[in-house]
């Protein structure tokens, strides 16, 4: 059991969803966050140039059965690319169990992808 | 019962009308100042701009209508308290003609508001809003407009760049160099930092509302509509007017799609008002070429002004109102003296009206700016101007008013 974290771009999110429904990935949450990187977004307001470090994103976050990480990689990477700076980051770590919290069923079985 | 009868009817639809745009500025005015600042201040400066027309209803009908209009002494006006018949019926009735005033006051106080927006203690502002309505704009306004020597000399300014824009500008650069810039504004190597406005939709909603009101502003202090000799001179202002308004914002689109690689929408608004600020002096005297040129002159100019005043002397101006109201008044009615038809220098009419016009500004925006300067000061060192930092950081409509604009 593992857990894929994806830092995305906001324009980018609706295509990464996508992907992963069609990857059987169809059991995450998602938050926005603000990220701090090399992206940079410059503005003008008043004649006063200034540009912005802190950009919103939108951070996914995935439990899913080992098989499930590689095709679930594999449509982030596919969609969430554009080649600029600031496309974002993927992380994958272990997951020691997962309890489902209607049925008190727990492990690889509470996974919504039953592959 | 003689009075009555030069009365004209027409002539008192179109004051009361043009009243009612000016009246109209107001809103505009309260959405640009919102718009151009940050959501934590806007319940306060929407109550600032009530404030201002409020007071300045109350005084004006109070002592400053008789110190700007009663009799024609040089300095200024006999003040006679409450006492609004002085002037009798004449052309339109003397109530007609005190609502027209005090809608133009309210605006010369009004403009105060936005240079010192965020960091000002309410009451202050209320105390400096009643000090302009009822001394600073009424004895200037009599030296212009009520019989006063610069009106003996000749001095012309149709409907206020010099009397109402310059003026409250002056206070407002007065103001926001006492109370210093906004926390943040700065960083410790003295550069300029962005502090975008929360809402650029209503900035450029106020903007429009005030270009709509300004057609009552100029066109309307014709004072009169009938015969065609009115009609065809409110006709020329109506078009003089919105050519500089235009030629304003060009001006300052192309100038910020130069210097700063994008066209900006916030100077774009700012170059529009400088424009009809700018054109406001002369907009009977010169042609509509002539409008068009001071209406580009003043939306580059403020461009170039917003730049100084915040990157070179660091006074920190929320909403351009010096650059818009003070620096485009001033060129205003300088360039009146330049492109009046008839005795313009530009179309040969020698120096002696481009004196006056020098002259008479001048003296405006010194008057205003020592008093609003000695009136900040003295405030400041006695019960203080600026609000707490934390009240600043965490914003005043919190701790000033107690109720926030946004829940």
């Amino acid at each position: 059991m593992k857990k894929i974290e994806a830092i995305v771009r906001k324009t980018k999110f609706e295509d990464v969803k996508n992907a992963l429904f069609e990857a059987d990935i169809n059991w995450f949450s998602y938050t926005e966050v603000h990220a701090i990187g090399q992206a940079r977004e410059d503005r003008i307001y008043r004649g006063v140039m200034y540009s912005t470090d802190i950009i919103p994103r939108i951070e996914i976050t995935i439990i899913c059965r080992d098989q499930f990480v590689k095709p679930a990689v594999n449509a982030i990477l596919s969609t969430a690319r554009t080649g600029e700076v600031g496309d974002g980051r993927i992380f994958v770590s272990p997951v020691d169990d997962t309890w489902s919290i209607r049925t008190g069923e727990h492990g690889d079985d509470v996974l919504a992808n039953k592959k | 019962m003689g009075t009555i009868l030069t009365i004209n009817s027409l002539d008192t639809v179109w004051v009361l009308l043009a009243a009612m745009l000016v009246f109209f500025m107001q809103p505009g005015f309260a959405m640009v100042e919102a718009g151009f600042t940050r959501s934590k201040n806007t319940a306060n400066i929407l109550m600032k701009n009530f404030v201002d027309f409020m007071v300045g209803t109350v005084l004006f009908w109070f002592i400053g209508y008789s110190i700007m209009h009663n009799g024609d002494a040089g300095f200024i006006g006999k003040i006679s308290p409450f006492n609004i018949s002085f002037r009798g019926d004449e052309g339109i009735p003397e109530e007609a003609w005190l609502i027209f005033q005090t809608v133009f006051c309210a605006t010369a106080a009004t403009i105060v508001s936005g240079g010192m927006a965020e960091r000002t203690k309410f009451g202050v502002y209320v105390l400096i809003s009643i000090l302009i309505s009822a001394v600073i704009y009424p004895i200037e306004g009599h030296w212009a407009w009520g019989g006063g020597w610069l009106s003996k000399l000749g001095f012309h300014d149709f409907a206020g760049s010099a009397v109402v824009h310059a003026c409250g500008g002056s206070i407002a650069l007065a103001g926001a160099m006492i109370l210093g810039p906004r926390i943040g504004k700065y960083t410790k190597t003295g550069k300029s930092v962005a502090i975008p406005g929360h809402n650029l939709t209503l900035g450029a909603l106020g903007v429009f509302i005030l270009w709509f009101g300004w057609f009552g502003f100029n066109p309307g202090s014709q004072l009169a509509a009938d015969g065609p000799e009115n009609a065809t001179a409110i006709s020329h202002v109506f078009v003089t007017t919105n050519m500089a308004a235009a030629c304003g914002g060009i001006a300052a689109m192309l100038l910020t799609w130069f210097l700063y690689k994008k066209p900006s929408l916030s100077l774009v608004c700012n170059g529009i008002l400088a424009g009809l600020v700018g054109i406001t002096a002369g907009c009977d005297l010169v042609s509509v070429g002539g409008s068009a040129v001071i209406g580009m002159v003043c939306g580059a100019a403020m461009v170039g002004a917003v730049a100084f005043f915040d990157k070179v002397c660091h006074i920190d101006d929320p909403v351009g109102a010096v650059s818009v109201h003070g620096v485009c008044g001033i060129l205003g009615t300088i360039m009146t003296g330049l492109f009046a038809v008839d005795g313009g220098l530009f179309y040969g009419g020698g120096w002696s009206f481009f004196g006056i016009e020098c002259l008479g500004i001048l003296c405006i925006v010194a008057w205003s700016f020592a008093l609003g300067y000695i009136i900040f000061k003295v405030l400041d060192k006695t019960i203080g101007i600026r609000v707490e930092p934390r009240v600043e950081e965490e914003g005043l409509d919190i701790y000033e008013h107690g109720e926030t604009a946004y829940n």
